[in-house]
């Protein structure tokens, strides 16, 4: 029998907002522990959450780049559970009415077939904090610093078909949220999380089968293998006479396997009822035609920008896309150079290559965009040769000075007159008489030999096309006889 | 999870008192992380069913075409800007915990 997986993902979205959702404390990652935990975010008795504007705004943000509705009346939950690392014994949720309804995101497969992902609904609420249940024997320490980060909870629809559409749309919703400037998207360190729902069902079935739900997972990679994994496991029990159980899971990555945490039925009763301490949420049509206004160019337009007006290739204006940091730096080159695909290469090449192999991020690219337009600049000007603006390249990396310093301090700039040129090439024409005997034969491969000692006479400097012109002028005289 | 959820307040509520007239309330225990003996089950047993008893006079009433309410206060939620406000004095807050290690809290090993 052919098998068909079906996969819905939920992600939580860590906001990027300077304090947390309900308290005037830091949601900073890496704090000493409990060094960002205010007596709001440790449940101290008598203390209220007071809603964070930013976060409702990120949140609206993030509703209207996906064509959502936003509803105007939103009301805040209490999901109660016991655990630890949650204080208060309940998370502040939006259950029955989250802030964002109904959307869309399409993701773009790699042989260019375009799927639209539902997006049920998102809803704002409170991190919880963080178990350590290593270091101390018989014990659980708990660090509340997390407890309070605002979290945009993004629930897709079942419309996901194969791990890698899954993994498409983790990568689309992540670099969306990243040109909203709403999260940061460090994986690392959590700032996207993400829970898939996994079923499988006879292909041509309309009914869903028994799902399971993987908790936390935290890479794409992660979460393409995590969901394989899954539906394999499923399909051999469902192909061996089996019934898939309702549970929770956890991926291994050591393993490449995902285990039973728990069976669902028994832990999720969270007798959610409205927050008494936060008053619902009205939004009017005038804040959220605001927010609207301030959104900026999302990535499927820019990306469609990149490919009509800048005529780059797909796979050119996809990769300087993805991520918004590598888009601005592109545009601020570009605004010097005023060659799209030049200016491309040298981003996706050498900048590239290079903060690959210093392990860097964009962010901390050494060279500024404007600087590599300009280096970019004086090829287009013949100031300089490709193969010196490598080493040109490298020396602004290690901040040696501005393109133009360089070049002078460093005496690069391509010798392009003709009289001083034509000059070298007969002087290394005359001091190799059997060479240029060679070429008359016809043996037209000495020609290289040429350009290779022009070359150093000239310390790299020469302009090759010129070079070469000389050369084939100077060996035609030679050869008639003419001087 | 699936599927948009349509459910109004109010009847959030109603189903979870629907599902209680037959208590099943050593589930309600469990979640509640209680152990009670009998003398406490039977007397929060006959505490339930006069408050379930009160529930379903609520309930008799007609509240078709009225909204669902919230909160009782007429008023909408104020928003804080988005500053750092708080202080944190750890050690402060760390006097009335049993066990603290290293800036944390410490509780009975948690096993998942």
């Amino acid at each position: 029998m052919s098998w068909e997986a079906v996969i819905g993902l939920e992600v939580h979205v860590q906001l990027a907002t300077k304090s947390k959702i309900f308290s005037g404390a830091s949601p900073a990652f890496g704090g000493a522990p409990n060094s960002q935990a205010c007596p709001v975010d440790i449940g101290l008795p008598g203390v209220l959450p007071v809603l964070n504007a930013e976060a409702v705004r990120m949140a609206v943000k993030f509703g209207l780049a996906i064509d959502a509705e936003i509803y105007p009346y939103s009301i805040f939950d209490r999901k109660n559970y016991f655990y630890p690392d949650l204080p208060k014994g309940y998370q502040i949720s939006q259950f029955a009415h989250p802030i964002v309804g109904p959307g869309t995101l399409d993701i773009r497969m790699e042989n260019g077939d375009t799927v639209a992902v539902g997006i049920t609904r998102a809803h704002l609420e409170e991190d919880a904090g963080k178990s350590l249940h290593t270091s101390y024997p018989g014990m659980t320490g708990i660090d509340l610093n997390r407890t309070g980060t605002p979290l945009l909870e993004v629930v897709s629809e079942p419309d996901m078909r194969s791990p890698a559409q899954a993994v498409a749309y983790f990568r689309q919703l992540h670099k969306l949220v990243r040109y909203l400037e709403i999260c940061d998207g460090n994986l690392a360190e959590g700032s996207m999380r993400c829970d898939a729902n996994v079923s499988v069902r006879p292909l041509g079935s309309s009914e869903l089968g028994e799902r399971s739900e993987i908790k936390n997972i935290n890479s794409f990679r992660f979460v393409e293998k995590a969901i394989a994994f899954e539906i394999e496991r499923q399909i051999d029990i469902l192909e061996s006479g089996g019934k898939v159980r309702r549970d929770t899971r956890q991926y291994d990555s050591e393993r490449n396997e995902t285990r039973s945490m728990r069976t669902k039925e028994l832990s999720d009763d969270y007798r959610y009822f409205p927050d008494p301490d936060l008053l619902p949420v009205h939004l009017t049509s005038a804040y959220i035609a605001e927010v609207k206004a301030s959104l900026p160019e999302l990535p499927e337009a820019r990306l469609a920008r990149f490919r009509t007006e800048l005529g780059l290739n797909d796979y050119d204006a996809a990769w300087l896309t993805n991520d918004p940091v590598i888009a601005d730096y592109f545009e601020a080159a570009l605004s010097t150079t005023g060659d799209a695909k030049l200016t491309a290469n040298w981003i996706m090449g050498d900048a590239s290559a290079a903060l690959h192999r210093d392990e860097l991020e964009w962010g901390d690219c050494p060279v500024p965009a404007a600087e590599l337009g300009r280096l970019i600049a004086r090829i287009k000007d013949d100031t300089i040769s490709s193969k010196l603006a490598k080493t040109i390249f490298d020396a602004l990396w290690v901040e040696e000075g501005t393109v133009d310093e360089i070049i002078d301090v460093r005496g690069l700039r391509q010798l392009s007159d003709s009289a001083a040129l034509r000059g070298i090439v007969k002087k290394i024409l005359n001091e190799n008489p059997s060479q240029v005997a060679q070429y008359q034969t016809g043996k037209n491969k000495v020609l290289g030999f040429f350009v290779g000692q022009v070359m150093k006479a000239t310390q790299g400097r020469a302009n090759p096309g010129q070079v070469n012109e000389l050369l084939l002028d100077s060996l035609k005289e030679g050869a008639t006889g003419k001087e | 999870m699936f599927g948009s959820v349509r459910i109004s307040a109010s009847q959030v509520f109603a189903l979870g008192f629907a599902a209680m007239t037959n208590i099943d309330i050593n589930h309600l225990c469990r979640l509640a992380k209680l152990a009670l003996n009998d003398t406490e089950l039977r007397a929060v047993r006959r505490d339930l069913d006069r408050i379930i008893a009160m529930v379903d006079q609520m309930q008799a009433m007609d509240t078709h075409g009225v909204e669902p309410l919230a909160h009782p206060l007429d008023v909408e939620q104020r928003l804080r800007p988005d500053e750092i406000t708080e202080k944190v004095d750890r050690e402060r807050y760390q006097e009335g915990a049993p066990t603290t290690r290293d800036g944390l809290y410490l509780v009975p090993r948690v096993v998942e």
